[in-house]
């Protein structure tokens, strides 16, 4: 209420009629309380994990896990990154980090170049039987990983690549390929046909088409594709396990080993904080490109 | 600069027939405008002649080159499209020069043509700009520019205008006729608007339902219109058609309108073939050959007296209706004349014989 309306209350009737407060319905209420629940359910064991973290290990075996550090350390994740030990080497949860990030880069590229021309010449151009490839595609995005895992092994191995970060990668954007495939095509089927068809008869080209018009338009969807591709190759075990051998663990492999010990007393804290190390890079991919996915590049372009 | 031939052309989507054994010749240098209501297939024509779609029988030639089997980028044609369909993320620069780029041309070349074009259609000044920061105009001008500096034997339109308001519509329609006069391509255009058509074209050809109604000149599509569709697409206000049956009088032909009694006087019509007494007929009639009051001619073919129902100023014209039975006349009138009018009152007007068009009422067709 303004000033003006509380000082001539008494003598004038307000002008401004205030607005009747909404009425919070019995199904909002139950909404509510719902997503609470929900939140609640992630965000207390993350809320343990970070205290957890930051605990040297005496007020860890004090057993308050919700408790705030009396004691304020970042020891555990010193320890974490530089002297974790998997098995016998305690090497530090530091070479899985870079081990994941080699295998990230080419899984990238790989998927990416693939099915974002895939799609591209599926929306496109007149490819022959391109709805029969579509429903085959369709189909093998149902396929559940373990079902081909052995045949995979074996055909990767005769490629001569099994336990190199250039198998996990090369395993990524195959299995990647149907769901990014159907993604860069639905995308791709928007771009006015005019377009396409001023492009065709500018330059026949598939390759250079591709390149300077299509792929510039693309970067709504890279983003999406982006962070959909890093999200999953990093917080992949289940490929890197089996692909990468003894010399290309992803983090999480190294991670699990870590903590998925059978001896020995659990260090929880260094355990935490390895944990809170591996998840903290797609946070930060999500953080930096979210802001593009608002964006829109085409708008504008077509029509006036 | 070459011919375009469609020989035999048949275009099928799945069971729909489109196009049947379509034959068409667009000469050398020539403004052909294809007209049509929406769905008559003149557009798909225009996408067969670019390659965009596959014909499903005939011919296309351009020049003495068979490219019926040709890519798009390989017949030598340019294309100006509704939409405008310039490249989103280059500048008005980098759409000039993608098209000759993709011909492989040197430097110099691409260089030149570029600058021709900028000066052409006055893109100096916006060619490091993306689409998105200009006008329709603007963008139309883009459109065509990037059309032209291919140096295409053929250039095409497709219903380049009709995204723009009507102002810029006018202005352009001025700009692309300068163009063809200056640079005298071979233009094929494809429009719904038969002002365009009127006003561009060097010829045109009508289309309803898959078939060329009709192909000439403006002046021949306007005042001898080949069948009735032709007739009532072109014009506006549209022309005054009137059910008649005709009748033989000793060496006179009449035709009688029988709700109003009107008589039309044929004698004079040159008939393509022999007219038969009693047969049906439909008598097109322009609303601007009218004449009225004081300018009446006596021995005019047509000679009416009815009330006045409405008029309508239209800028520079002004209509008035006049209330024949159940339909109604559009005549074109002097605007100094609409302060006289006065609804309900009789006016006289008159129709010379020379101007009217008279239809087989069965077949449509012009007799």
């Amino acid at each position: 209420m303004s000033a003006r309306a509380e000082g001539t209350a008494a003598a004038l009737p307000p002008i401004a009629i205030p607005r009747r407060r909404r009425r919070i319905r019995g199904s909002s209420i139950a909404v509510f309380v719902f997503l609470t629940m929900v939140a609640l359910f992630v965000a207390i064991p993350l809320y343990v994990v970070v205290v957890t973290s930051f605990k040297p290990i005496e007020e860890i075996t004090l057993g308050e896990i919700f408790n705030l550090p009396v004691r304020w350390t970042i020891q555990p994740w010193m320890k974490a990154w530089n002297e974790l030990c998997t098995g016998l080497a305690c090497d530090g949860i530091k070479q899985g980090f870079f081990n994941s990030v080699a295998i990230l880069f080419p899984s990238l590229v790989l998927s990416i170049a693939i099915s974002s021309v895939t799609g591209y010449a599926l929306a496109l151009w007149n490819v022959r039987w391109a709805n029969g490839f579509l429903f085959v595609l369709f189909i093998c995005a149902f396929v559940p990983f373990q079902i081909i895992m052995i045949p995979l092994i074996i055909i990767v191995a005769s490629l001569g690549i099994f336990g190199t970060v250039w198998a996990i990668a090369l395993v990524h954007a195959v299995l990647s390929m149907p769901l990014l495939t159907l993604i860069f095509r639905n995308f791709y089927k928007d771009i006015p046909r005019e377009l396409i068809n001023a492009a065709i008869m500018d330059s026949g080209s598939f390759w250079r088409i591709f390149r300077e018009i299509v792929l510039p338009m693309s970067g709504n969807i890279m983003v999406v594709v982006l962070i959909l591709m890093i999200t999953t190759v990093w917080n992949d075990y289940l490929v890197g396990l089996t692909f990468g051998g003894i010399s290309a663990k992803p983090m999480t492999v190294i991670l699990a080993n870590s903590v998925i010990t059978s001896r020995g007393e659990a260090i929880y804290n260094v355990n935490m904080a390895a944990a809170l190390l591996t998840a903290v890079p797609p946070l930060v991919v999500y953080f930096a490109l979210g802001r593009f996915f608002v964006q829109g590049i085409t708008s504008g372009a077509i029509k006036g | 600069m070459p011919d375009v031939r469609f020989e035999h052309i048949v275009k099928r989507f799945g069971t729909l027939s489109v196009l049947e054994d379509l034959n068409l010749t667009v000469a050398d240098g020539e403004f052909l405008v294809l007209l049509g209501p929406s769905g008559c297939g003149k557009t798909t024509l225009l996408n067969l002649l670019a390659g965009l779609l596959d014909v499903t029988g005939g011919r296309i030639t351009i020049g003495e080159r068979d490219v019926t089997e040709l890519d798009p980028s390989q017949r030598g044609l340019a294309m100006v499209f509704q939409s405008y369909a310039l490249y989103p993320t280059k500048t008005v620069e980098g759409n000039l020069r993608f098209g000759l780029a993709a011909q492989k041309l040197d430097r110099a070349e691409i260089d030149r043509r570029v600058a021709w074009a900028a000066q052409l259609l006055q893109l100096e000044r916006m060619m490091s700009r993306k689409p998105s920061q200009l006008s329709g105009g603007q963008r139309q001008r883009v459109a065509i520019g990037r059309a032209l500096v291919k140096h295409a034997g053929v250039l095409l339109f497709d219903e380049p205008l009709s995204n723009l308001d009507a102002k810029l519509r006018t202005e352009m329609r001025l700009e692309i006729k300068k163009l063809h006069q200056a640079l005298h391509q071979t233009i094929v255009y494809v429009t719904h608007d038969q002002i365009e058509a009127m006003t561009m074209a060097t010829r045109i050809a009508v289309m309803d339902q898959g078939v060329i109604q009709q192909i000439g000149t403006p002046d021949e599509i306007y005042e001898r219109p080949a069948n009735l569709f032709v007739a009532r697409f072109i014009g506006s206000p549209a022309i005054n058609t009137f059910d008649a049956t005709l009748a033989i009088e000793g060496d006179r032909v009449l035709a009688r309108h029988a709700p109003t009694g009107i008589a039309i006087d044929l004698t004079r019509h040159a008939f393509g073939r022999r007219p038969e007494a009693g047969a049906p007929v439909v008598i097109g009639l322009r609303p601007e050959h009218f004449a009225v009051d004081g300018a009446v001619r006596e021995d005019d073919a047509v000679r009416l007296s009815l009330p006045v129902r409405y008029s309508e100023r239209t800028g520079s014209d002004a209509t008035a209706f006049l209330e024949a039975g159940d339909q109604l006349v559009a005549i074109r009138i002097e605007p100094s004349l609409m302060p006289s009018l006065r609804i309900g009152e009789a006016m006289n007007a008159s129709f010379p014989g020379e101007k009217l068009s008279v239809f087989d009422a069965r077949s449509g067709l012009r007799m």
